[in-house]
């Protein structure tokens, strides 16, 4: 075993990748990665590498998703599940705080408890790119969320390169893959290689703390080979990328579009389910309920995640503004795509095409966008994961 | 007051704005100074519409009476306002009572006089019209905003 | 050792912007049928921010919710804190059952005021539809307690029945102030009442500003202000001079729940206040 100080590259033979999981685990709270359940890859508890979904790959269409075990024996042949980092940092629901009464007395204590250390194995660039909008929405846009920033101080993030994007996939398009460049700070970033009779992954460090970390790593010298071996698999990755969508003046497009006929047509097929918001992973929208114990004694401000496609979102006295299942299309598409440039200085959607497979009857926001850019398309993506 | 000060005051009121001095003459000629005190009517629900009024100033009410419920205010016109269309089409009667809410000046032009004058000459009654419909327009805005409960309704849901 | 795992050990999150403090009910004013004031001290120790004319606080009445209220007393005035609220739902039929003593969450204040400083100047015109009147109010005190910034200053208001007309006593005040011009109309009244009947932007064509160096500042439900800014707009005022103040359904005033999205805008930290030309593209679109 070679121990290599101070490197910013290496190499770890795959049968080193149970070192990394036992180290990260010495040095964190939790440890999650991806994991089979309930026939979809989740981000898990995983303790050793025989919790990894090894060999699974996972198919993706509009509306369509599912796994099946593959020939190779790669621990990340796959792409992204329904899960993303937002669950992690930004949890689906989480009480802020609660009042004690009595009489007219009332005392407020704060309900979040300070969360462990968080590392997570396996993140993907696109998810890298959503977080650093998430930071945007709750770090850098006025108001700090201190809920989300004490969740996100405490990640230490291995990535994952994607060498086999799903038919699902956009992120080259979107500039948020299928390497990981820019997008949040990580912390390590793992390119999965097999050839030559190899089978391990390029290592690189993101961080001072990723540093550290590879100096506790049985990792070897990588030498020219291998990081010619990572370009190569790059650019074939970005060329096999099953979807696509044309950012150039996107926002004006969208605009200059708020009464095109095509959202008649979204707008037929749309059920309102709210599925896309629920799994992108940068959607923010919230709801805080009140909750009341039975006795009056107490009550809870609980924050849920919400939806634009639910009628109630904008309800004001006397009626809803956005009635119409179309104008709740046009919204969510609109602010994906279009104001959340506005407000945030970057597009709010990352390519990851969750919204695709996720949408029960195949919405897919490339094809809409392109119908509004008066672009030829594509009834389905291609197949290649 | 004589026929001829009437003359520079129709001119100058906006309602009559751009109407030539040969068609504004013609008008001077059905018209007459009144005066309303407080509380008079210038006109009553049901009787005959033979006239219509121009506020020089004052403050007159148009009201309904509602049965079991007594009159109801629907509007108040002012200094330069219009008061009634009735006397354009048939039956030429008042559809409402119009009430001076103080000492109130006016110039009213008889109906009769008008709608002989715009038969015999067209341009007249085109130049009317266009100014009557376009008070009327304004009219029915105000009024439907009136209907949708302007200031209670759905602070904002347009359309 | 390795930073992260340090951080653990780091208490939760700074002071969360979504908790409220417990004022206190000094007292409850009735102002019509179905609005009143709610008159609030801050918990003893709590150092209130100043607000400014046109911003809002959350309002949490415990076991009911949460609802978004602007405030509507004098901003010079920072002993007690005024919300001025129309009885319209769960929240704020619960803050109508408040009595002197009741605890009330607040939180605040919010929100993008109406630009007084930039109006110096200028004639200033108010208009407020409803219970859009409360929201103009802080701004109102301002440019009376700074007169000589500020030409003629008007105010027309549009109520929908003499009943429904808000903070009547204050309305004679300022109507006998040689300094001020008040207009106020209803939608519908009995022969009794004296004053005009017809809607707000009736007004407007006779209101005494001067059109080149005007800012008018409207309140009131959307349809009116749409309406309202067509006749300030015919009267010649340009765009660039109007604010309206705008409403959408608000869950967290931060920036965070989304739910206040109007295009580009967060009406919760972009407004409620607009100029309107920066709003209009939006307003004319439906159901955005
Ligand atoms: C910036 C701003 C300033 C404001 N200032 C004032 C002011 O000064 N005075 C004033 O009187 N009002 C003001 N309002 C309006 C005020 O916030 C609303 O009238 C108030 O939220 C109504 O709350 P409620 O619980 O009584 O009403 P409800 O109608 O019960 O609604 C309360 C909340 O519960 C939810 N809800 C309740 N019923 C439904 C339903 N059927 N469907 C879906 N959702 C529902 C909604 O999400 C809603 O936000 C202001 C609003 C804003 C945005
Ligand atoms: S909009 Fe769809 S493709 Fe874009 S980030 Fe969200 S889920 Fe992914
Ligand atoms: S698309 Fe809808 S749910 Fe997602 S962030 Fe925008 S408004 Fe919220
Ligand atoms: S009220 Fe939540 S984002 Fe504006």
């Amino acid at each position: 075993m070679t121990r290599i100080k101070d490197i910013a590259t290496a190499y770890l033979p795959a049968e080193g990748l149970q070192a990394l999981i036992d180290t990260l685990r010495q040095h964190h709270d939790r440890v999650l990665g991806p994991r089979v359940r309930e026939q979809a890859i989740r981000y898990e508890t995983i303790s050793s590498v025989a919790d990894l979904p090894r060999g699974v790959k996972d198919e993706h269409e509009g509306g369509r998703y599912r796994l099946h075990q593959g020939e190779e024996a790669t621990f990340f042949g796959f792409v992204v599940g329904p899960d993303s980092l937002k669950s992690i940092v930004y949890p689906p629901r989480l009480t802020l705080w609660s009042m004690k009464r009595s009489g007219h007395e009332g005392t407020i204590e704060d309900q979040d408890e300070p969360v462990g250390s968080t590392a997570i194995l396996g993140v993907r660039p696109c998810e890298l790119a959503a977080l650093a909008v998430q930071d945007k929405v709750f770090l850098g846009h006025g108001f700090e969320d201190p809920h989300y920033r004490q969740r996100r101080e405490r990640l230490f993030l291995v990535a994952v390169e994607c060498l086999q994007p799903g038919a699902h996939c956009f992120c080259d398009s979107m500039g948020t893959g299928p390497g990981v460049n820019g997008g949040a700070s990580w912390d390590l970033a793992l390119t999965e290689l097999v050839g030559d009779g190899r089978h391990g992954f390029l290592v690189r460090a993101g961080s001072d703390a990723g540093r550290e970390m590879m100096a506790k790593l049985p990792l070897e010298q990588a030498g020219d080979g291998l990081e010619k071996a990572r370009e190569t698999a790059l650019a074939a990755a970005a060329k096999s990328m099953g979807r696509t969508l044309d950012t150039d003046g996107l926002k004006k497009t969208l605009y200059d579009h708020v009464d095109h006929p095509h959202w008649e047509k979204v707008a037929d097929r749309c059920l309102a389910c709210a599925n896309c918001t629920m799994v992108c992973p940068t959607c923010f929208c919230s709801n805080t309920m009140e909750e009341t114990a039975l006795d009056g004694s107490s009550a809870a401000r609980t924050r849920v995640w919400d939806s634009c496609f639910n009628l109630d979102f904008t309800y004001i006295h006397g009626g809803h503004v956005r009635r119409s299942v179309k104008s709740r299309y046009r919204q969510w598409m609109t602010h994906k795509l279009a104001s959340w440039q506005d407000q945030f200085g970057v597009i709010g959607c990352v390519g990851c095409g969750r919204c695709i497979t996720w949408c029960p009857v195949g919405i897919d926001i490339t094809r809409e966008a392109a119908v509004l850019q008066g672009k030829p398309t594509k009834t389905s993506g291609r197949t290649t994961s | 007051m004589t026929i001829h000060d009437l003359e520079p005051i129709l001119r100058e009121h906006p309602f009559f704005n751009g109407m030539s001095d040969e068609h504004v003459r013609i008008l001077v000629g059905c018209a007459k100074n009144i005066r309303c005190n407080e509380g008079d009517f210038f006109c009553r629900f049901g009787k005959k519409a033979d006239e219509f009024y121009i506020i020089r100033n004052g403050k007159v009410n148009i009201e309904i009476d509602i049965p079991q419920q007594g009159s109801m205010t629907i509007q108040t016109l002012e200094d330069g306002d219009i008061v009634g269309w009735s006397w354009l089409f048939p039956p030429y009667k008042w559809n409402f009572d119009a009430r001076a809410l103080q000492l109130t000046r006016a110039i009213s032009l008889d109906a009769d006089c008008l709608r002989n004058k715009c038969e015999l000459d067209h341009d007249l009654g085109y130049e009317l019209m266009k100014r009557f419909s376009a008070m009327m327009m304004e009219r029915l805005q105000a009024t439907r905003l009136q209907l949708l409960d302007f200031y209670a309704g759905p602070a904002g849901a347009k359309g | 050792m390795i930073a992260a795992k340090e951080r653990t050990k780091a208490a939760a999150g700074a002071a969360d912007p979504m908790r409220p403090e417990l004022y206190r009910v000094q007292r409850s004013r009735r102002e019509s049928s179905d609005t009143f004031t709610l008159e609030l001290t801050p918990p003893r120790g709590y150092k209130p921010t100043p607000f400014q004319p046109g911003q809002f606080n959350m309002l949490y009445m415990p076991g009911v919710g949460e609802c978004a209220i602007s405030i509507s007393g004098d901003p010079a005035d920072d002993g007690v804190l005024l919300h001025t609220t129309r009885v319209v739902g769960t929240v704020t039929r619960a803050l109508n059952g408040c009595k002197a003593g009741s605890r009330v969450g607040i939180r605040g204040p919010y929100g993008a005021p109406w630009p007084v400083a930039e109006a110096e100047g200028n004639d200033v015109v108010f208009v407020a539809g409803g219970i859009g009147l409360a929201p103009l109010r802080p701004a109102i005190f301002h440019v009376l307690a700074h007169r000589r910034q500020y030409g003629r200053i008007v105010l027309l208001y549009g109520a929908r029945t003499p009943e429904d007309i808000l903070f009547k006593p204050m309305l004679r005040k300022w109507s006998s102030r040689l300094d001020m011009d008040v207009y106020v109309t209803v939608d519908r009244a009995e022969a009794g009442w004296r004053g005009n009947v017809g809607v707000v932007t009736n007004l407007i064509k006779r209101a005494p500003f001067d059109r080149l160096n005007t800012t008018a500042f409207i309140c009131g439900p959307e349809i009116m202000m749409h309406y309202t800014v067509l006749e300030i707009l015919g009267r010649g005022v340009n765009e660039k001079g109007i604010y309206v103040s705008l409403e959408r359904n608000m869950k967290c005033a931060t920036g965070f729940c989304g739910h206040c999205q109007m295009g580009p805008f967060f009406v919760c930290k972009d407004g409620p206040v607009f100029r309107y030309d920066k709003v209009k593209r939006w307003m004319e679109i439906r159901e955005l």
